[in-house]
């Protein structure tokens, strides 16, 4: 028992580590952007521009990671844009991440009408591109902060009601459950007490791959230019500036796609990790 | 008897499907932004315009008989005008579906390809360490969405090795004249393969974008009942008979395994429709999606409103096709 105990937690142990280091040095560069910062994220040098990485011939020292066709430094840029990638995780993920899993708790445990109208709202929910969905919802809104988050929310509180519903429904009908009706528990109690707590360990693995998805979400937003203002350092603003240069200046499109690449694998890794470290048949 | 039913009632949970999204459509482009007509006028127009267009879009009449007058309106095909292009939206949604159609038949087929002979090659090798590398591969495929890969493959098979197109459908160099919008189909029935592979060079890259992610989901579920099928007694049975290990999983285990995958890949079918959206942006592949996105920043209501509802129309018919698929193919389901 304990041998294979040891070879299923070995993987588990070494992608959490990973993937959570990465975060974590993430979430430090995003909070001391502004110590870290060689230069004003903003700040254009037109004779400095597109000067290349520093292991490159005629690269300026003072540009580490080079800079974009208006001579801005990208690694600068590549710090504030953790700021925002990371706000709109933590915000949006959360935030999705309560409406979704309340609303599938409600329909999978309380079933009945609520049940019906939210399966209802799935369905059409699933209806929509969800790209067009959250681009469509920031041309209504208008651009900023508050309307990714928003979008993000709108689009996405399904991936959390459709799971949570299913497991909310299979609890339901367990035997501790019908024990908690016996002794004469309220249906909202038992909600709270009972189901959330052992529905608690997916909605925990969902959260940390609604925080990717956020990423990328907002990523495409400032991509197409519907996200923050169009001067703040964003990765998919960066991303998007360096797929038109791509010929002149690949780097302008590595930085930030690494940056994104990583972040994106380390919340699924992060999530996969917790979903296995939480189970408690692989536990 | 009972499928008819059956049939019925999937029909009614389309058609609520359907008037749900369109009502969706309509608050979010209506009711939300308080003012429409001030999104669909440029700066400076003046009080008289601003009424005209009140009237011409029947925005002084109340919200329900405006969403009256609009559903009667879609239903007949009339989408309205597009402000920027100034043509029916139902000529230019029609004009672009066939590019985004055509993209997603051939991502799904690349997807089918990856993820099927991975499955199989997995299975064949299994426990061993090429079932370990095919294991790593798909989770790290699934872990990324069609637009980071898509960067990738412009960043690799684009630039560092410019092996294929990076944006466009079609080299405008080849002088080739289409007459319908469906180009892979006309190239292929006028047997004009130098046309075909210049159009496939151009789908090529984002076409893999958008399977690499639904590959993956293929090779795990397909791997996973594979895997259940290979301790049935009839794989025993021809192992018996002497058949080679390949020909037992394609011959025998496939066939048994397959219908699990058939529905997932249909449920997911539409999420690759969805993606093409950002990906036909990414390689300015002229399709719905990457006008939607124009027409987003353009503030094109009327176009906006008709691309959401053709996608919404699509994604339905599609489910709903599966749905029929599934029951025509499972026996249990038809007798049922």
């Amino acid at each position: 028992m304990r041998d294979a105990r040891g070879d299923i937690r070995h993987l588990p142990g070494l992608r959490l580590w990973l993937s959570g280091g990465w975060l974590l040095l993430l979430v430090l560069a995003a909070i001391f952007a502004p110590m870290l910062s060689p230069h004003d994220p903003l700040e254009q040098d037109l004779f400095a521009a597109r000067l290349p990485p520093f292991w490159e011939q005629d690269a300026d020292p003072a540009y580490l990671l080079g800079t974009d066709s208006l001579g801005r430094d990208l690694l600068s840029r590549m710090l504030y844009g953790a700021r925002l990638a990371l706000t709109v995780a933590l915000v949006a993920g959360t935030l999705t991440c309560l409406v979704g899993a309340t609303l599938g708790l409600i329909a999978g445990y309380y079933r009945g009408w609520a049940d019906l109208v939210i399966s209802r709202l799935v369905d059409i929910w699933m209806a929509f591109p969800p790209v067009l969905f959250a681009i469509l919802l920031i041309a209504v809104l208008g651009t900023g902060l508050t309307s990714i988050i928003i979008a993000i929310v709108v689009i996405d509180w399904t991936r959390f009601s459709r799971v949570v519903r299913a497991e909310a429904m299979s609890q339901g009908a367990m035997d501790y459950v019908a024990s908690a009706q016996v002794a004469g528990r309220s249906r909202f109690g038992i909600a709270l007490a009972e189901i959330l707590p052992n529905v608690l360990p997916t909605i925990v693995a969902l959260l940390t791959l609604e925080m990717g998805i956020a990423v990328i979400v907002e990523a495409i937003l400032s991509f197409v230019n519907l996200s923050i203002s169009t001067d703040e350092p964003t990765w998919g603003g960066m991303i998007a500036e360096g797929r038109t240069s791509i010929y002149q200046a690949w780097w302008v499109l590595v930085f930030p796609l690494f940056a994104l690449f990583l972040t994106v694998l380390s919340f699924s890794q992060l999530g996969e990790g917790l979903k296995e470290y939480f189970d408690p048949v692989l536990r | 008897m009972q499928i008819v039913r059956a049939l019925l009632t999937r029909l009614a949970t389309t058609l609520v499907t359907l008037l749900g999204a369109a009502i969706i459509v309509f608050v979010v482009i209506r009711v939300v932004p308080g003012n429409p007509i001030a999104m669909m006028l440029p700066p400076g127009a003046t009080d008289a315009d601003i009424e005209r267009l009140k009237t011409l879009y029947g925005l002084d009449k109340s919200i329900p008989e405006q969403f009256w007058i609009w559903i009667v309106n879609v239903a007949q095909g009339d989408f309205g005008t597009s402000i920027t292009l100034r043509q029916p939206v139902f000529d230019l949604v029609i004009g672009r579906l066939p590019a985004t159609l055509e993209l997603s038949l051939i991502a799904l087929v690349i997807a089918v390809l990856i993820g099927g002979t991975a499955a199989l090659t997995a299975t064949l090798y299994r426990d061993t360490k090429i079932e370990g590398g095919i294991d790593v591969a798909g989770g790290v495929a699934l872990s990324l969405p069609d637009f980071l890969w898509g960067l990738a493959l412009i960043l690799v098979l684009g630039v560092l090795w410019p092996l294929f197109h990076i944006s466009g459908r079609v080299s405008p160099s080849l002088g080739f004249d289409f007459h319908s919008n469906f180009f892979l189909l006309e190239a292929l029935l006028r047997l004009r393969f130098d046309v075909v592979f210049d159009l496939l060079g151009h789908m090529l890259l984002p076409a893999l974008a958008l399977a690499i992610p639904l590959a993956a989901i293929i090779l795990q579920l397909l791997k996973q009942s594979l895997k259940e099928c290979m301790h049935d007694d009839y794989i025993t049975l021809a192992r018996t008979k002497g058949y080679s290990e390949t020909s037992i999983i394609t011959r025998d285990a496939l066939p048994n395994a397959i219908l699990p995958t058939l529905t997932l890949i249909g449920v997911q079918f539409t999420f690759l429709i969805g993606g093409t959206v950002i990906i036909e942006r990414l390689f300015s592949y002229e399709g719905l999606g990457n006008m939607a996105i124009d027409a987003v920043i353009n503030r094109d209501l009327p176009l906006i409103q008709g691309i959401v509802l053709v996608f919404a129309l699509l994604f339905t018919l599609v489910n709903l096709l599966v749905d029929m698929t599934y029951a025509a193919l499972n026996p249990r389901l038809r007798h049922a």
